[in-house]
This record gives structure tokens, sequence and C-alpha cells, in this order.
């Protein structure tokens, strides 16, 4: 069962790149791939090195997998020396946590699943509650719970610069106040690859090693490295309804349909992963990686416009962001 | 708003397959501000058609509420990210975008004009290839712009695009650009700039941007985006092998691995290395990485290296080519942007990290200052902020480094205020002044050297010693006992044994550290 998950979400193409031919091109300027992925592994190393107590913020998607990927080749033949967590907001589609569950299993990672309890028991979710604030407490304030409770002061996550415009304003190592609190206007300078990770006790870094990947990167990379992500990526049947321009998936019986909604099966897959009553789909055909390699070279939307969330109000981003979230 | 539907239906079928070939290039946009970079960025980005629906959606909104181009589609708001740029209409830090056209990928960073956000440009600056300048032709070069291009000569960038923006403002006149270019040209050409290609456009209604502008008909040069396809970023330098240690790779007793990214030269399999600062020399064994081990690495690869001997190295050292070494020195002279809230002055104290290393810098007297104008370097009792000066570091122990000019990666540093733990400066290191205290260690190696004594060196003076007081024995015993029978065997039997005695002593006595200088 856990291998079928892993295995059924990495279609095989016959297109492998082997270390030998990597290894024998010559002075040439290296491939844009292969650079990329040099600097990231770079990042993670000097983060893990410069930290007490680094954590990977494992979120279940594509760039999160990405990520994980190039972690265990920054440590290789170590094993990962940073647990991963994962802020669940007890909203994430099925098939992800099923995803999680079998890839720590097979890879035999520490995970740490975080709940905000105290939100749960309040109630608080994306339909009643509205995103806004399902958003701030599930993720924001349970993500600075996480961190608060295991005392971690480096947290590496997959956020790229190409997503949002704040985001496309941010350092690589990230400085958080003892409050989790970023402030856009005072970042430190950080030239060349020298990243200054000096702080004080309850101050912490939040690190971007992807930085400066595209979506199109991320996905070149899955196919080139066979990298497995959720199924959902691909397209497939699925029952969804229509709400707000957007496809929402019923993926439970816990969105509540209103009167005259009836799913409907359409072929859609996700550019985004979230929760799923605020992640929109797209209609599309693309099973394989090569396929939506294409597709997203020809899209004429961005990825994040599948997501609620960002659409509450003008730099919501960064809003978010300076109250601590990732 | 129908320049809105005509590139957005080229769409990008063709392009996508020749993705893979192409040879990134990252440029700064810079330039004083108000003289319309973000226009310009946000226009070329939307002329390259690289902008999506919903974000010219959010752009068309954004420029109905917050635009300064009465409901017009106002570019900058494209870039300018944060919620205080947009209020204030100013871009406060760099913005990186990614873009990709038939010919190549790019990555521009957007970089404020303020002078208080002089360090944000100097950040975005330290990785670019190629600098786009922009100066309006209404304004000309103004202080700021030139600050600019010595941070941009500092950091060791030669290659210019200067767009001279607002040519609408000047009636599309040859005689303006010209002017612009002219006194550009002047000033860049005491900095070492000297690859320049100039261009007239107008930002806002892109003008030579992408499509060639009918108001310039005596403009024989490229286009922005034909200047940007055309240009030869700097290829990385092949170079003697330098690699930062980051961490040692320890899974378990039998392995035990250096991990770092080659920025210079290449490593092979059997490679003889040093190891700096230590001088230590060893040979490469493995290559290793998650894809199999590797023959050969050059620059630009992140691997784990390990060695055939036992060596004892860490985070910070640096491994190196064996004979273009650079020297382990506690002495930097540098060239430094300052960007700390209070000045520099001797005697001050700083966190120097290198690469991958870390010392405690104290700056020693001399400070000169680089004058703007004159582009001379002046005197001066301090390095105020957004200053460029010189300065000579002593550090508390020896690193290895060498001049920004031979390698970038081992020749800049950043300077850490030690109580606030800010980056109060970056370097660029100039030369490794020879340092009295290392000569004085050096040389006190070479006396500790003196007094250690090889066996054969005891073994030698006891003989010496023996022979000179057997012959002294021998006549006293002669002397007192008129035998020279006697003489001979006390002598004899003196010579033999206390050479023995004498050479054992001298070997505990060499293990003895007390008394000596």
């Amino acid at each position: 069962m856990d291998t079928d998950i892993l295995t059924a979400s990495s279609p095989r193409e016959d297109a492998p790149v082997d270390a030998s031919t990597i290894a024998a091109a010559s002075a040439a300027r290296l491939a844009h791939l292969d650079e990329l992925e040099a600097e990231s592994i770079h990042i993670i190393r000097e983060a893990v090195a410069e930290a007490d107590n680094p954590v990977l913020l494992y979120s279940i998607g594509k760039d999160s997998s990405v990520l994980l990927h190039l972690a265990r080749k920054a440590f290789y033949p170590a094993k990962l020396p940073l647990p991963l967590l994962h802020i669940d907001t007890t909203w994430k589609f099925r098939e992800m946590i099923a995803f999680r569950d079998a890839l720590a299993h097979q890879l035999d990672l520490r995970l740490i699943v975080h709940i905000n309890r105290d939100g749960l028991a309040r109630g608080i979710n994306p339909i009643g509650s509205g995103s806004a604030l399902h958003t701030d407490v599930m993720k924001t304030q349970s993500l600075r719970q996480a961190l608060d409770q295991h005392r971690f002061d480096a947290a590496l996550g997959g956020a790229r610069r190409d997503e949002e415009k704040s985001r496309a304003k941010e350092r690589i190592f990230s400085f958080r106040n003892a409050h989790h609190l970023w402030d856009p206007k005072r970042q430190r300078p950080e030239p060349w690859r020298i990243y200054n990770a000096r702080k004080r006790d309850g101050e912490s870094f939040r690190i971007f090693p992807l930085s400066n990947w595209t979506e199109n990167d991320i996905w070149s990379y899955i196919e080139r490295e066979r990298i497995a992500v959720v199924p959902l990526y691909f397209a497939a049947p699925r029952p969804v309804v229509e709400r707000d321009d957007m496809l929402i998936m019923v993926d439970d019986d816990r969105l509540p349909l209103k009167p005259g909604e009836r799913p409907q099966i359409k072929m859609v897959r996700f550019r985004t992963l979230g929760c799923y009553p605020l992640t929109g789909a797209i209609e599309s055909s693309a099973r394989t990686v090569p396929e939506i390699v294409r597709e997203t070279r020809q899209s004429r939307y961005s990825e994040r416009r599948g997501r609620v969330i960002d659409g509450d109000g003008a730099a919501s981003m960064e809003r978010k962001k300076q109250e601590g979230y990732f | 708003m129908n320049a809105h539907s005509q590139p957005a239906a080229l769409a990008a079928g063709p392009r996508a397959r020749q993705q893979r070939a192409k040879r990134l290039l990252r440029f700064i946009a810079c330039g004083s501000v108000d003289h319309g970079k973000s226009t310009l960025i946000g226009r070329l980005l939307f002329e390259a058609n690289q902008l999506f629906e919903d974000q010219l959606d959010a752009l068309a909104a954004d420029s109905r509420k917050l635009g300064s181009q009465g409901g017009e589609l106002d570019y900058s708001l494209l870039l300018d990210g944060l919620a205080a740029e947009r209020e204030q209409k100013i871009t406060i830090d760099v913005a990186y975008r990614f873009f990709a056209t038939d010919r190549r990928k790019f990555i521009v960073v957007d970089a404020p004009g303020h002078e208080q956000y002089t360090a944000n440009m100097a950040t975005g600056a330290s990785a670019a290839d190629l600098a786009l300048v922009v100066v309006a032709a209404n304004d000309g070069l103004t202080r700021q712009s030139k600050r600019h291009l010595v941070i941009l000569s500092l950091l060791g960038i030669r290659n210019v695009v200067l767009a001279i923006n607002k040519m609408d403002r000047v009636g599309w006149s040859r005689q303006a650009f010209m002017a612009v270019d002219a006194e550009f040209r002047a000033f860049a050409a005491g900095l070492g700039i000297d690859d320049i290609v100039s261009i007239p456009v107008a930002a806002k209604s892109g003008d030579n941007v992408v499509r060639r502008s009918p108001h310039t008909a005596w403009h024989d040069g490229p286009t922005l985006l034909d200047a940007l396809e055309a240009a030869e970023p700097a290829i990385l330098q092949p170079g003697p092998l330098r690699m930062p240690i980051q961490l040692v790779n320890r899974p378990d007793a039998d392995f035990r691995g250096y991990s770092g990214l080659i920025v210079s030269g290449a490593v092979h399999i059997g490679m003889m290395v040093r190891l700096l600062p230590s001088g230590r020399v060893t040979r490469v064994a493995r290559i290793v990485t998650f894809d199999g081990d590797l023959e050969s690495a050059e620059a630009g690869r992140s691997v784990t290296l390990t060695f055939t001997d036992e060596v004892d190295a860490s985070r910070g050292d640096l491994v190196a080519g064996v004979d273009q070494a650079p020297s382990a020195s506690d002495r930097i002279l540098a060239r430094v942007f300052w960007i700390g809230d209070r000045a520099l002055g001797p005697g001050q104290r700083y966190l120097l990290k290198l690469a991958t290393s870390t010392a405690t810098a104290s700056v020693e007297p001399q400070l000169r200052v680089l004058d703007l104008d004159s582009r001379g370097l002046v005197e001066a009792p301090t390095i105020a902020p957004n200053e460029i000066g010189t300065c000579t570091l002593r550090l508390n122990r020896a690193i290895a480094a060498e001049p920004y000019a031979a390698c970038r990666e081992t020749g800049s540093f950043i300077l850490i205020d030690p109580e606030t733990f800010d980056t109060v400066a970056m370097g660029c290191i100039e030369q490794i002044p020879q340092s009295r205290s290392a000569t004085l260690k050096s040389s006190s190696r070479r006396q500790f050297a003196r007094w250690t004594e090889t066996h054969a060196r005891s073994l030698a003076k006891a003989m010496s010693w023996r022979t000179t007081g057997g012959i002294d024995t021998f006549v006293v015993t002669f002397v007192i006992s008129g035998s020279t029978k006697i003489a001979g065997s006390v002598a004899l039997a003196d010579v033999v044994t206390k050479i023995l005695i004498h050479y054992l002593h001298e070997r505990v006595w060499a293990l003895v550290p007390w008394g000596k200088r």
C-alpha cells in the first residue's frame, strides 16, 4: 500500500539523466537545473550548520517534495539531520495525508504533525469561520505554536520568489523576531552567498532554499529526478462543485452543498495543494509530469490563482507573513 | 487597454521547446529614484508576454486604486510588492522576477533607488552578471546614480546596459540622449566599467523596450530586450580549486566527508589538495554525491569529499589546489561598503564572515573614503553610512583569504555588529598585507623547530661531548694513577656508557617544554 501511493504518483517516462552523463560534462556552464540544485543544497547545508535546532516545514506539496529531495542530497550518505514538521489543519485532502504518512514510513523520516488543538476545540474551520480566520488560527498560529513548543530556531520552507509579490522581496535567510514577526522594511542585506544567521534567544529564521526556482523549474526537476508527488497534481476524473469561479473538490462529506448544487465528475488536477475547501482545481488532461511541464509553460494564469486565501485583500500575503505565516 | 490583448495572444507554444538550452542571465536594474526602473521592468515583462492574466487583472485593479497613471496600467505596481512601497510609490527592497524569452532565461533584480536603501541595491548587485542602469533623460546622472555605479564597480560588474528613459520628456532629442550617454561614459570610465550599451527608451509607452520606437529613427542600436538577450554573462572562472567546507559529514565511524560547494576550479579523484588555514596537504579519495560517486567535479557543484589521510578539518576551512592556494592571514586590506547606522572607525570590533568561516575583526587606523566626484580615495577619520572606503582589519585568527579579483567567494565578506547582529558592511579584499604577527609567528615556529631535536642530533651531541669528556678523563686518570693502561680503560668505559646515558638524558629533556623560549 505504502509503495503503491509513491510509485503511482510518479509516472515513468523514458528520459532518464544518469549521474555519469552529468559528470562527463566538461568545463562548460552547468545546466540551469544543476545550478539551482547546487545553490539550494548550499543553502540547506548553511541553514543546518548555523542553526541549533532546525526543522524542515513539509506541506506535502510539490515544492516540499523537491525541498525534501534536495535536503536528502545535501546530507547524503548521512540521514536527514532534521525532522519534518507538518502543520495539519485537519482539512487537507485525504490523498495528501496518505501520501505524507507513506513517504515518512518509506524514507524512515522523523515526522512531527502539529494540529492547533485549541483552534479545533473552538470549532474553527474553513467553511463556517471563513478562509482568513481559518488560515490565521489553523496555519499561522499553529505554526508558531509548533515552533515554540519544539524550540526550533530555523524553519526551512519551500516558498519561491516567483509565487507572489511580497515573497519576491524576501531574503533567503529571513529573520523573525521573538514574536515570529517579519519586518519587510528592515531586512538584513544578503550579499553573495554569505548569510548572517546570528540571532538571540527566541529569535529565529525562516529559510527558503527554493527562492530562485520557478514553477516550471520545479516540474522540470521533478521530471528529471523522478520525485514522487501527490497524485492530485495529475489529471483524473474527480467530483467537483463550481463556486465563485473555482472548482472545489468534494473530498469528504464535510463540505456542505448549497441548494441545487450537485457534484459533477470532471477531468481536473491541482496546481497547488492546501485545504481542500480553499483550493481550486483546474480542468486539465495532463496525466504525466512532462504533460504538466508543457501545460505550465502555456498557462495564462499564475499558479496561485487557485488559492482562496491569497485574495483576502490587497497585500494579504505580506500581512500574513508579517504575522508569522510561512 | 488594447495593448493588453495583443501580447497575450502570442501564446507560448514554440518558446517552450527551447527552454532547456538557455543560459541564465542575472541582471540588476538600478538607478536614481523616480527615473522609472520599476516601470521599465514591469513594461519589459508585459511586452515580453511574461504576465499571467490574473496578474494583469490584479494590476488593472491596483492601477485604478493606487496608480499614478490616471487609471492607466501602472507597471511599477507589478514589482513594488510591499504595502509600504505601494503606498509611498517607492521601491524599498529588491524584488526578484523570473522570465524567459526564446533566447534565454532571466532573473531580474529590481533595486531601490533611494539612498537609504542602497544596501538593498548592493545585495541584489552582488549576484548579478550585468547591470541595467536607468537614467532619466530630463534629469541626467544624479549623485545616487553615481553611487550605484561605484557599487557596481566595487562588486566587479563590468557589463552595463544604459537605458536613457523618459525620452518623450525631451522631445526624443538625439542631443539630449548623447549628452547623458557622454556624461555616463566619462564617469564610468574611471571605475573600470567599459562595456556599455546605451538605449533611448520611454518605459511608460514601451518605446524601444521590446518594440523599436518610431520616434528614434536616429538610434541604430538594439532595443532593451535585444541588448539583454545578446549580452554575454561572466562565465564561472576556471581558476584554481576552492571549496569552503560547510560541514563535516560523519554518519558513522567509517565515513568522514567534507561537504561544500565548489566555488572555483575543479577537483578529481587522486588530486593533491591543501587544507587551509592548517596548510595540511592530502589527496582526494572520493567525490560523494546522492547520485553516486563522481570521477571529477567542477565549479558550481555541491559535493562531499573524502581524503586519503585522517585530517583535522572543520566548517570554515578551505579546500584549495596545492599550487595556487591562498595564504592564511590574520590581516586584510579591504574595500568596504559601509551600511551600519553609525560610522566605521578605528578600534571598533566586528564579526567577520568570509565564505563559511567567522572571525573577530578589529579596525586598524588609517581609513580612506571614496570621493564620489573625483573617484579618488582620501584619508578620513571614519567611514560614514552609505560610503565606500578602505580599511585594514586585524583578525583574531588566521583564515584563508585572497583578493576579490582572484576569487569572488574567498575574497568577499560581511561584517556583523557583535551587539545588534546587524550586517553593517560588505567587503571586498584588495590585498593581504604582510602581517607583523604572522611573520613573528612563523619565525617563532622556526625557532621552536631548532629546539626540537632529532634522535641523530641527540646521539651526535652525546658522542662529541663524551669524546671530549673521554680525553679529559684519560688525562686526569693518567696524572693521578701514572698508568696509561688504567687511564685508557677508565676513559673507554666512561665514553661508551656515558654516551648512552647522555643520549637518554637529552631525550628526556627534549620532552620538557619548561625553560624554553
